[in-house]
């Protein structure tokens, strides 16, 4: 068995008399997708921003690669592997797709205090943003600018900037947002071809994706894990109709 | 120092800061209602305080003087309004900026074409001049109690207006929740005037209290309205009560650093020296308070947390 | 249409050609108003870092002009009256040296920005402007409170600071060093926009959720842009008080902030000659309809609400066709 790349202890949160986040324990292990999944409300945005250092827990741990980094800022655990996409693209509208890459590389490079070098013509930066940008399938719009971009080729680009950290775990905010039958499938082959670079913990609702990708799935309701497992135990065991459709009932 | 002196100067200091929510007030509340910033703020109190000037000048009335500073401020907030700020409220901060500083230009520049450049002046009326004696047989100025008690009542009432009345509830509304006051059926550009031309009307009335007891001129506005985002800085962006203590606060800090800081060298500099670092000290007093709270609560003592 | 970095050239040879112009028509005063818009142009091109690439506004830009303009009025002072500078401690004698001046001008209005950064990036938007604003007025009141170095009547010098090798007492030999500082400094900014630090510093003004993620501190970022651009407007107001050859509180003025920041919107935001058309241009313009009227911020409020209202590229987003319109 191996160990964990990212780990929550009993992770709480609450705002007011609200329990957005409750006694959640999950992992990701080395190779998996890990779905999380549950109906609006369930916590799972509250939760990604625990573990990617934007809010900071109550109670509980955050453990990636063994290290508490609870109390580590966001940059900290970017510096340490972990690498985000956003559920709303947050990429620089401005630049152009290279650029947002470049970003990426200049993160991982760790040398951001570069006030001469053209940004453009520094070959570490622009060999790690260009591969990152060719495995998604953008390098040939590398020129253009963030804004021109379609809806799914922007959340392609958000993948390409996880990609450039060479992350040791990719944690994604809902990657399929918005996208139409194609794009989804589109995207969930370019996720499935990912684990093996890293494992990705996968914040998702469309369903037809995470029974595609995932080797686990987690179901979260009103902010609790009601059951966690292999993709056919969930399947099996009903909580996935129980966690949707009892919602409505 | 005698005990006499340190309550003069602390009444000094109130009053000074009562001035100064008024002003804050209005700044605080068109921020947290329509997420605005209006350097032109100082612009509306030397509105009121020439509006007064001129209609004391023509009737004798101060009462009267008081009434046209609300009037004016208020029209002169309502027109703007309609005609510049209301396109600003989407729209970035340096547009934000840059509109209202092209405001002070034209309210400036306006008022020294229409007006001239000589400083007007403004009586204190006969019923209100002249010491009163205090518990203790401290003399003060009648005037300056006048303008404590105005500034607490007017706090007072802005307190009942947004805690207890219909307009309060849906000023409240506003600050947390545009699209909630446009399902209660509120015309909400309608309720944006109102507020932007009470705000006016609160700094008018300031500008006119004011300029009583320093001179009513061209740019008198501006280092109010600085003093009056330092207060907000401290006290917190949007909350009422926030900008009440901070005026305080900065009122206080200023007036009694002003006072006894010279005298604090003194102890152990030489006479000249004492005097010259203490009152350049005293000028930065209330900067290094705002740094302080600055440092202890980014968002101010009341503002809510980041 | 034209082509931005066309008009980028012609703006500059513009600017070189007027008082060239000037020296042959025999109108010291045109010279003197090229030098006031190159140095004026050098302080916008400072904020402009900070405003235009990292999305700061700084309503504060003076108090690093002032500072670089007292630098300049100490240093000189304490040079014509012989007297040594006492900093407690140990003295230093005083210098009519520009190049010393600009150094010790850099350092220390670098050293007020990355304080007043420090203290005002802690939180964000309406607050930095406020704060910018309050640091600036506080600076402002000081130097009046100040009476050792003029107070409220400021400082005069009697003969204008030396460069090695030239005679600054000669107008066009001091447009000169202005503008060859001016080139030196856009040239900077425009290393600085393309460099890895200039795509991070621009990232963090659109999106620092997004910096943050790439392991990138977008605080951190921002404050050093805030340094360089403090540094870069302290040294424009050293020159600035050397063209006038006097120092005064007016230098720390809130007015003079937000002249700032008009000469950039005028000149279009972000871009790496608005500085320097709106400097020219404002120079143009207070010159003049200054002539004309006294009440000329009459016209110069209005032209401004105009371009905030509708044209937000300012005259090189128009002339170039491109909005521009971020920040």
């Amino acid at each position: 068995m191996f160990e964990p790349v990212l780990e929550t202890r009993n992770l709480c949160k609450s705002f007011g008399a609200l329990t957005a986040t409750d006694q959640v324990s999950i992992d990701l292990r080395p190779g998996e997708i890990h779905a999380v999944i549950g109906p609006n409300g369930a916590g799972k945005s509250t939760l990604i921003q625990q573990i990617c250092g934007g809010l900071r827990p109550d109670n509980g741990q955050v453990m990636l690669l063994g290290k508490d980094v609870t109390s580590a800022s966001t940059q900290a655990r970017a510096k340490a592997g972990l690498a985000r996409t956003f559920q709303i693209s947050a990429l620089a509208m401005e630049d152009s797709v290279l650029e947002n890459a470049l970003l990426g590389a200049l993160g991982a490079s760790g040398r951001p205090w570069r006030f001469w070098q053209r940004a453009s013509a520094a070959v570490d930066l622009r060999d790690r943003a260009e591969a990152a940008l060719d495995r998604v399938g953008l390098l040939d719009q590398g020129d253009k600018r963030c804004a021109e971009l379609s809806h799914g080729q922007r959340r392609q680009l958000e993948v390409a900037v996880a990609l450039t950290l060479a992350p040791r775990a990719f944690i994604m905010d809902e990657p399929m947002a918005g996208l139409g039958a194609a794009g989804s499938k589109q995207l969930t082959d370019l996720l499935d071809g990912l684990r093996g670079q890293a494992p990705i913990l996968l914040v998702e609702h469309d369903m037809d994706a995470v029974f595609a990708l995932a080797d686990r799935i987690t179901v979260l309701v009103s902010g609790k894990v009601i059951a966690t497992g292999p993709v056919e135990d969930i399947r099996a065991s009903g909580a996935v109709r129980e966690a949707y459709l009892g919602e409505a009932a | 120092m005698s005990t006499i002196l340190i309550i003069e100067q602390v009444l000094n200091g109130v009053q000074f800061g009562v001035m100064l929510f008024l002003m804050a007030a209005g700044l605080t509340l068109i921020f947290g209602v329509m997420g605005l910033i209006n350097l032109a703020h100082g612009s509306l109190y030397m509105v009121g305080a020439f509006a007064a000037a001129a209609v004391a000048g023509a009737t004798g009335s101060f009462l009267l003087a008081l009434v046209a500073a609300l009037a004016a401020a208020a029209a002169a907030g309502a027109l703007i309004e309609m005609v510049v700020i209301r396109r600003l409220y989407q729209a970035a901060h340096l547009d934000q900026v840059l509109a209202t500083f092209a405001l002070i230009l034209i309210f400036t520049e306006g008022t020294r074409w229409f007006f001239g450049s000589f400083p007007l002046f403004l009586d204190i009326p006969d019923y209100l001049s002249g010491p009163v004696t205090l518990p203790g047989g401290i003399q003060y100025p009648l005037y300056r109690l006048a303008l404590i008690a105005i500034g607490l009542a007017v706090g007072a009432g802005l307190w009942w207006l947004i805690e207890r009345t219909r307009l309060g509830i849906q000023i409240r509304a506003g600050e947390n929740d545009r699209e909630m006051i446009a399902a209660l059926g509120v015309d909400i550009s309608r309720l944006y005037t109102l507020v932007f031309a009470l705000g006016a009307a609160l700094a008018g009335l300031a500008g006119a209290l004011v300029g009583a007891i320093q001179s009513v001129q061209v740019g008198m506005g501006e280092p109010v309205l600085i003093l009056a985002f330092v207060v907000i800085v401290i006290g917190g962006i949007g909350s009422i009560r926030g900008a009440f203590v901070g005026a305080i606060l900065v009122g206080l800090t200023d007036t009694l650093g002003g006072i006894f800081l010279p005298g604090f060298f003194g102890l152990f500099m030489a006479p000249g020296a004492a005097s010259q670092t203490g009152s350049a000290i005293a000028s930065m007093a209330i900067y290094i308070l705002m740094t302080l709270v600055l440092i202890w609560r980014p968002s101010g003592l009341f503002g809510a947390r980041a | 249409m034209i082509r931005e970095s066309y008009l980028n050239w012609l703006i500059l040879l513009g600017l070189l050609a007027v008082p060239i112009w000037a020296l042959t028509a025999d109108e010291p005063f045109t010279i003197t108003l090229a030098t006031r818009a190159a140095i004026l142009a050098l302080a916008a091109v400072g904020l402009n870092i900070a405003l235009g690439i990292g999305g700061l506004v700084s309503f504060g830009h003076a108090m690093f002009f002032g500072i670089g303009g007292y630098v300049m009025g100490i240093l000189a002072y304490h040079a014509q009256s012989f007297t040594p500078l006492d900093l407690g401690a140990f003295s230093i004698a005083g210098t009519k040296s520009m190049p010393i001046i600009w150094l010790v001008a850099l350092i220390l209005s670098g050293l007020a920005a990355w304080i007043v950064g420090l203290l005002s990036l802690r939180t964000g938007g309406v607050y930095f402007i406020m704060i910018t604003l309050a640091f600036a007025q506080m600076f402002f009141y000081f130097s009046i409170s100040w009476s050792t170095y003029g107070g409220e009547d400021g400082l005069s010098i009697y003969v204008r600071n030396g460069f090695p090798g030239l005679n600054t007492l000669d107008p066009i030999q001091f447009f000169g060093i202005c503008f060859v500082l001016l080139c030196l400094v856009l040239f900077l900014n425009a290393r600085l926009q393309g460099s890895p630090f200039g795509l991070a510093l621009n990232a963090a003004r659109q999106v620092p959720a997004r910096v943050e993620t790439v392991g990138l501190d977008p605080m951190r970022i921002k404050l050093l842009a805030f340094v360089i651009s403090g540094a870069i407007t302290g040294l424009a107001g050293a020159l600035f008080a050397d063209l006038n050859r006097f120092v005064s509180p007016t230098m720390f003025s809130w007015q003079m902030s937000g002249e700032f920041i008009v000469l950039i919107i005028i000149g279009g935001v972000g871009r790496l000659m608005g500085p320097v058309v709106g400097a020219s241009l404002f120079v143009l313009l207070e010159h003049w309809l200054g002539g004309l009227t006294e009440f000329w911020h009459i016209y110069l409020g209005t032209i401004l609400l105009l371009i905030v209202l509708f044209a937000r590229g300012g005259l090189i987003g128009f002339l170039t066709g491109k909005e521009g319109a971020h920040v």
